[in-house]
């Protein structure tokens, strides 16, 4: 069990941002719930790239490295991309956030159902 | 890795405070502490390139949030929970938990092993086949480009959704309102 | 602001860009790529404009010089793409054996690359806060 710990772990933090958009009336939580599922999904990603006692994936001049000895670089490019694509998600649901608060003046999820008359 | 396990806890519990306490300032700074705490986490796993780019990001969305969202006169009435939503996201977030504790010995390797049956291509021929010393800059810039190329048209997608959400109505629209108002 | 944030932005902010450069153009060689040195660079014109408002930073940087500098970043980066294709391919890396491996000239077309990704983010960036600070403040006067 001790092997899988940090993994569930991650989990956990996973289903914290998660409950956080299932539950709350407030916009600006819920747009911190999927700002912290976000962080949870990147994290495991890495978690799983690591090599015990492994070295960062950059050869150099002075040193000889070996490759056996370098953690994995695939899910480290895969998490580059996910990063920048996650603060674009994050900024259009801020828009979204602040148009829906000029129209009806509230943040509240549960009050922003009338139409318009 | 005791330290990896430390920062994991203050992860979880800054992410308790930034749903649950009131205030919206405190929550989005709660936030901010889990990102930082992540980016230490990325060093701790030998990770230089997530890191750098995690924390600069996490900065630029702290920012956009603070400056946004609560720069206006906001009526601090307490905003509860919607119960029915709170626990159906009880009963699957267990059944997930436990789901996952079952299968977890199944496929997953074992922290601190990684199968490595594709990407350990990519070490032993990127100093040869691109003439990068930096692995993580030849798999993003190279191997698969076409990634990079889809990152791009994301990000500029959003930022065409951006200034399209937030257009103030064109002038024919404002003499609309003048009429109907009148 | 207050004197304190005017005149430390105004010693640092120099150097906050001259620091994205760095990492942009040594994105082969350390760690660090296109997206950190773009988001650097992005969040250094963020700090001017947080620091003195808005009047100063809109003679430095307008809408539509955003938008063509990021439109600029885009047609480079694909444009690098479709020369490959002569040689070999979309995407091949056609400048490959000039350099040793370390130095700065070295890895083909993946340090041009960068600094094309680096235009994108940095503009995109910035395109955002534009919209949704300057925007901001024209809603609350109009109220």
């Amino acid at each position: 069990m001790n092997a899988y710990l940090p993994y569930l772990l991650c989990l956990i933090l996973f289903c914290i941002g998660i409950y956080a958009v299932l539950s709350k009336k407030n916009i600006i939580k819920i747009i911190l719930g999927v700002v912290i599922a976000e962080y949870a999904v990147n994290l495991f990603l890495v978690l799983v790239a690591y090599k015990a006692e492994g070295r960062a994936a950059i050869f150099s001049d002075t040193q000889v490295i070996l490759p056996e000895t370098m953690v994995d670089p695939l899910p480290h490019a895969l998490v580059l991309t996910s990063i920048v694509i996650g603060l674009a998600t994050t900024a259009f649901l801020i828009a979204l956030a602040i148009r829906l608060y000029g129209k009806y003046g509230t943040f509240d999820i549960t009050r922003m159902r009338e139409l318009r008359g | 890795m005791i330290e990896l396990y430390v920062l994991l806890g203050l992860m979880i519990a800054g992410a308790i405070i930034a749903i649950e306490v009131k205030n919206l300032l405190s929550a989005v700074i709660a936030v901010g502490i889990v990102g930082l705490g992540l980016s230490i986490i990325f060093i701790l796993l030998k990770a230089p390139d997530v890191a750098l780019t995690q924390i600069v990001v996490e900065i630029a969305a702290v920012i956009l949030l603070i400056r946004a969202t609560l720069h206006r006169e906001i009526a601090l009435k307490p905003c509860g929970s919607r119960p029915f939503g709170a626990l159906m996201g009880i009963l699957f977030l267990g059944l997930a938990v436990v789901g996952a504790l079952v299968t977890f010995s199944d496929g997953l390797n074992s922290f601190g092993a990684p199968l490595m049956t594709v990407s350990s291509f990519y070490p032993l021929n990127a100093v040869s086949g691109t003439g990068a010393s930096n692995v993580v800059a030849s798999v993003i810039l190279d191997y698969r480009a076409y990634d990079t190329l889809g990152e791009a048209t994301v990000l500029f997608t959003a930022v065409i959704g951006v200034l399209t959400v937030m257009r103030s109505p064109g002038k024919k629209k404002e003499e609309d309102l003048q009429d109907n108002n009148e | 602001m207050s004197v304190i944030v005017k005149t430390v932005t105004r010693l640092t902010v120099g150097l906050i860009f001259l620091y994205g450069i760095y990492i942009i153009l040594h994105g082969h060689i350390t760690p660090g790529g296109g997206f950190a040195g773009g988001v650097i660079i992005a969040l250094s014109f963020i700090n001017l404009d947080l620091a003195f408002g808005g009047k100063v930073s809109s003679k430095i940087f307008s809408k539509k010089g955003t938008g063509v500098v990021e439109a600029l970043g885009a047609i480079m980066f694909i444009a690098l793409a479709l020369f490959g294709m002569r040689y070999g391919g979309f995407f091949d890396n056609f400048l490959h054996p000039d350099g040793e491996p370390g130095q700065l000239v070295s890895a083909g077309i993946i340090p041009l690359e960068n600094i094309a990704i680096s235009l994108k983010v940095a503009a995109g960036l910035f395109g955002i806060f534009l919209a949704l600070i300057v925007l901001q403040k024209f809603e609350s006067e109009k109220k």
